[in-house]
């Protein structure tokens, strides 16, 4: 499936949340928890436990990272196969629940 | 003293559940209160108390109900049992749970559930009323398809070690003590089973002591599945490459009984006797799912709705981790329970709210297995909510396993139990 263009997605998501029944607000935090099971509770990695901590990294390299281990372009030992479970949209929300938390 | 202390504290279940109560309809729900029980402070139980704690900022009760003194690790207790980590460095505290997250730990096991009353009755004495509870309790072993093992005595002797503790640590003394030359049998039980990988992960673990301490000795996997259940290329070249004349894999070997005197197994058309012998027993939801009017399939794990992870057809109680019916291709593993335990609190906060649940939740699974002390794989997958199905789906051109064992993700593995334990307890 071809992305939609970012201004086409923004304004679909505006119109979502106008309706009644708004977008749950809790969806990007949510969805970084996922990643809390190696990379800490909200990207707050352990020191010095071999892992990369999320928490306040800046939200356009996170997704270039992201966009890379999709492509293929930046070797990873499994982050080629989990970032391709996730959306534009999602990945989106998470690099910005991630850039919001403190480091 | 302690009595004392008991009833106020069950006391005060109560008053948080009826505050709740009360909460709920003033406010017309936008804040989550409410008090939420759970059962069980394994890695589904412990990560859902904590979050729950830390999403609502203090606005939840809960109360968590576990058995044991200390959280102890089966991801990583292969580990122990090869005899390359102590049990303490899978052992993990509830302290934070308690002082950090303000989460009521006790000490204790669910005798019954009563679900109209919204109560549960506790072995030492006493009930507690809940808005919410949750069962995280795991499986329990189905000794009775497995006749000889039916009784305390020959369990004892016949360990499975499946449940992290002092099952882990009388393993590795069986294991100290075996004379070299020995065998160690290992049965694996039809799937649907705790951790997928983990059999075959013990073989190679304990195969790697073998072969540095008592190299005349011989790992045998009687597997009841047809083929390795997990990581399978994976772990056939490791046992070819590294274990050579040492683990031999036996598929469609179900082992129907055995004969504890003599530590042998018992298979449809054959008998093993070994010096070690680890059953690993068919398995179902703990009990408290399963004896609790949960309704169940195939009479062993309990159907959930997806969005909520809530009972089928008991509401207001929800259940994670192994005891769950599992979605497509969804392992019974620490990890994805951590993710149930995630998308349960999150949805248990929304409906305390008086808000619907999330309507596309999300979960991910990696789980690494050793292959050696020094090299391990992964296997990962991602899953997220279908309407259509009404269950959770891999997504399609996700996941996958390591293309070949390796050292950097032996660190991985380590880092991975690190960071996975603290963000259930720290």
């Amino acid at each position: 499936m071809k992305p939609l263009p970012s201004t086409v997605t923004a304004l679909a998501l505006l119109a979502a949340a106008g309706f009644a029944h708004a977008a749950d607000p809790d969806l990007g935090r949510n969805l970084a928890a996922t990643c809390a099971t190696c990379h800490g509770t909200n990207g707050q990695a352990l020191p010095g436990a071999g892992m990369e901590a999320l928490a306040g990294m800046d939200k356009a390299k996170a997704l270039q990272k992201l966009n890379e281990f999709r492509s293929g372009a930046k070797p990873a030992s499994i982050m080629h196969q989990i970032s391709k479970g996730f959306t534009d949209e999602q990945l989106d929300l998470m690099a910005t629940f991630f850039a919001a938390q403190k480091n | 003293m302690m009595l004392m202390k008991r009833r106020e504290f069950l006391k005060f279940g109560a008053a948080a559940g009826s505050m709740a109560a009360l909460h709920g309809c003033a406010a017309g729900g936008s804040k989550a209160s409410g008090h939420v029980v759970v059962v069980g402070g394994g890695y589904g139980g412990a990560t859902l108390a904590k979050y729950l704690r830390m999403w609502s900022e203090g606005g939840v009760q809960v109360t968590l109900v576990e058995r044991n003194p200390t959280f102890v690790s089966c991801p990583m207790s292969n580990l122990v049992i090869g005899g390359f980590k102590a049990i303490e460095d899978i052992t993990v505290s509830y302290d934070n749970l308690k002082n950090k997250w303000q989460v009521r730990v006790i000490q204790d096991e669910v005798v019954a559930v009563d679900a109209a009353k919204r109560s549960i009755s506790l072995a030492r004495g006493g009930s507690m009323t809940y808005d919410r509870l949750v069962l995280s309790p795991g499986v329990d072993f189905m000794f009775d398809q497995i006749p000889g093992l039916n009784d305390a005595a020959a369990q004892s002797r016949i360990l499975h070690a499946w449940k992290a503790g002092p099952q882990t640590v009388a393993l590795r003394k069986q294991l100290e003590g075996m004379k070299d030359g020995g065998v160690f049998a290992i049965s694996i039980p039809k799937a649907p089973f705790r951790c997928p990988p983990a059999p075959y992960e013990r073989a190679c673990l304990v195969a790697s002591y073998f072969k540095q301490h008592k190299p005349k000795s011989k790992v045998i996997i009687l597997d009841a599945n047809e083929e390795v259940a997990s990581k399978k290329d994976l772990f056939t070249k490791a046992w070819a490459d590294l274990f050579s004349g040492i683990v031999e894999y036996r598929p469609e070997n179900e082992v129907k009984d055995v004969e504890p005197g003599t530590n042998t197994a018992v298979t449809e058309f054959d008998k093993l006797k070994a010096d070690v012998l680890n059953v690993i027993p068919p398995q179902r939801a703990g009990a408290v799912a399963t004896r609790s009017g949960l309704r169940l399939i195939n009479n062993r794990w309990v159907d959930v709705n997806w969005l909520t992870m809530e009972s089928t057809n008991t509401p207001n109680v929800h259940v994670l981790g192994d005891a769950v019916f599992p979605a497509p291709v969804m392992p019974k593993s620490g990890n994805m329970a951590n993710q149930q335990g995630k998308l349960a609190a999150a949805a248990i906060l929304n409906l305390l709210a008086g808000r619907s649940p999330n309507p596309a939740p999300v979960v991910m699974n990696a789980c690494y297995s050793f292959m050696d002390p020094k090299s391990a794989a992964h296997i990962t997958s991602v899953h997220t909510y279908d309407a259509a199905t009404k269950t959770m789906q891999p997504v399609k051109g996700s996941g996958g396993v390591s293309a070949a064992r390796n050292e950097i993700e032996a660190k991985f593995a380590l880092g991975w139990a690190k960071n996975i334990w603290a963000d259930m307890l720290a």
